[in-house]
């Protein structure tokens, strides 16, 4: 059967190869499936998780800055979020 | 500064500006400490009782203070938290960043036994807070040694400013340049309200213990530090990074960034930055890299524009 892992990368823009400032990582493999790699984070960007083999599900909505607030600051914008499907033995 | 001034420098104050919180280890002396835990013990009860249908107003002698109070009126003598609060180097603090007599808000002792596996997600203390400029303090006494590895506080520098909510940051398991408490018995943090934090597991065999106060301010936090110094150091509107920029200044204290700022996205918390050090100096012209005084200068001829 399969199970589903989750990363969340949040970037520090809005493109797909700047730096990783934050991050995320849910295991629905309870452990079964590969770890994330040892690091602080884990990927430098984006594509480094592309290239280890994460799927993106959602890249972050930019919208345009609304006038008057133009500067506020808030959470973090730019969140990707990735998958990998791995199979695992049922119990 | 005298040595009877306890408040903080203009360079400390940048600092709180930059980072959302100043740091005193081993401030509060030991003799203090060791009987701190005794009482934080003996109140660690009522504190959650506050959540059950009866609320005992006092504890062994330990009167309770009531939101609203002025500081000056909580934990009186006896107390050992009250001894803590009225140390002067603690009053200079407290004085510098909300004023000399500031409304208790609320308090609470956290504690957390040794291999308690207990650990909050990362948070903001109020469900709603205002993005004004006026802001309330937080102190984090340590009572005892905290060492690294002992799951103390987990806390992000320089997120104070940015306007969220408290369960919208639960999502962040990591952040570049997120730290953890660790330090010797005595040790003060006093924190801007906004600042996202954490409590953390204790896997060490240790008790870990901490007192927690928030106060509000009751003047305008205008010059309230010990600003001998400001006039050397307060840059005026010309600095900018991009151009023109002084040496020794706040700017070049403010500017500083931090892990998790990368890109050009810090720009906008350094305009946050900027705008609470216009509150805190009293100079509505005060900016850093010119961010603000350029839209300003343009907002002006778009005025003078309409009324021509």
């Amino acid at each position: 059967m399969q199970r589903q892992q989750i990363l969340y990368l949040w970037m520090s823009e809005s493109a797909f190869d700047t730096e990783v400032v934050a991050w995320a990582f849910h295991d629905g493999t309870n452990g079964a499936g590969a770890a994330l790699p040892a690091g602080d984070p884990p990927y430098a960007s984006g594509l480094a998780a592309l290239e280890d083999g994460w799927m993106l599900l959602q890249a972050p909505h930019v919208p345009a800055p609304v006038p008057g607030r133009d500067s506020e600051v808030g959470y973090l914008q730019y969140e990707f979020v990735f998958e990998r499907r791995l199979d695992v033995v049922a119990d | 500064m005298p040595a009877s001034d306890h408040r903080l420098t203009t360079r400390e104050m940048a600092r709180f500006v930059v980072d959302g919180y100043l740091r005193f280890d081993a401030l509060v002396p030991a003799a203090i400490n060791e009987r701190a835990v005794d009482e934080m013990r003996r109140l660690l009860p009522v504190k959650f009782a506050r959540f059950g249908p009866n609320v005992p107003e006092e504890v062994e002698g330990v009167a309770q203070p009531v939101t609203g109070m002025h500081l000056s009126d909580c934990y009186p003598p006896p107390s050992v938290i009250g001894e803590v609060l009225r140390l002067d180097a603690v009053h200079g603090i407290i004085e510098s960043l909300v004023g000399p007599d500031p409304v208790f808000d609320h308090d609470f002792v956290h504690f957390i036994p040794g291999g308690s596996p207990f650990r909050q997600h990362l948070h903001v203390d109020a469900i709603i807070d205002s993005a004004e400029p006026a802001f309330d303090i937080q102190l984090f006494y340590y009572p005892m040694e905290v060492r690294a590895g002992e799951g103390g506080t987990r806390f992000v520098p320089g997120t104070h400013l940015r306007h969220v909510r408290a369960e919208g940051l639960s999502r962040y398991q990591r952040i570049r340049g997120e730290e953890q408490f660790s330090g010797p018995a005595g040790t003060l943090v006093v924190c801007h309200h906004g600042i996202w934090h954490a409590g953390q597991s204790n896997p060490s065999e240790r008790e870990r213990w901490m007192y927690k106060i928030r106060l509000n301010p009751c003047v305008p936090q205008v010059r309230l530090w010990n600003t001998a110094d400001l006039a050397a150091l307060q840059n005026d509107a010309s600095d900018h990074v991009f151009a023109t920029v002084p040496g020794d200044s706040v700017g070049r204290i403010l500017r500083r960034k931090h892990s998790w700022q990368r890109g050009h996205e810090e720009r906008y918390d350094l305009t946050a930055r900027a705008r609470l050090w216009r509150h805190l100096s009293g100079d509505e012209r005060y900016d850093v890299d010119y961010y603000l005084t350029r839209l300003e200068h343009r907002a002006a001829l778009g005025d003078a524009e309409a009324s021509a």
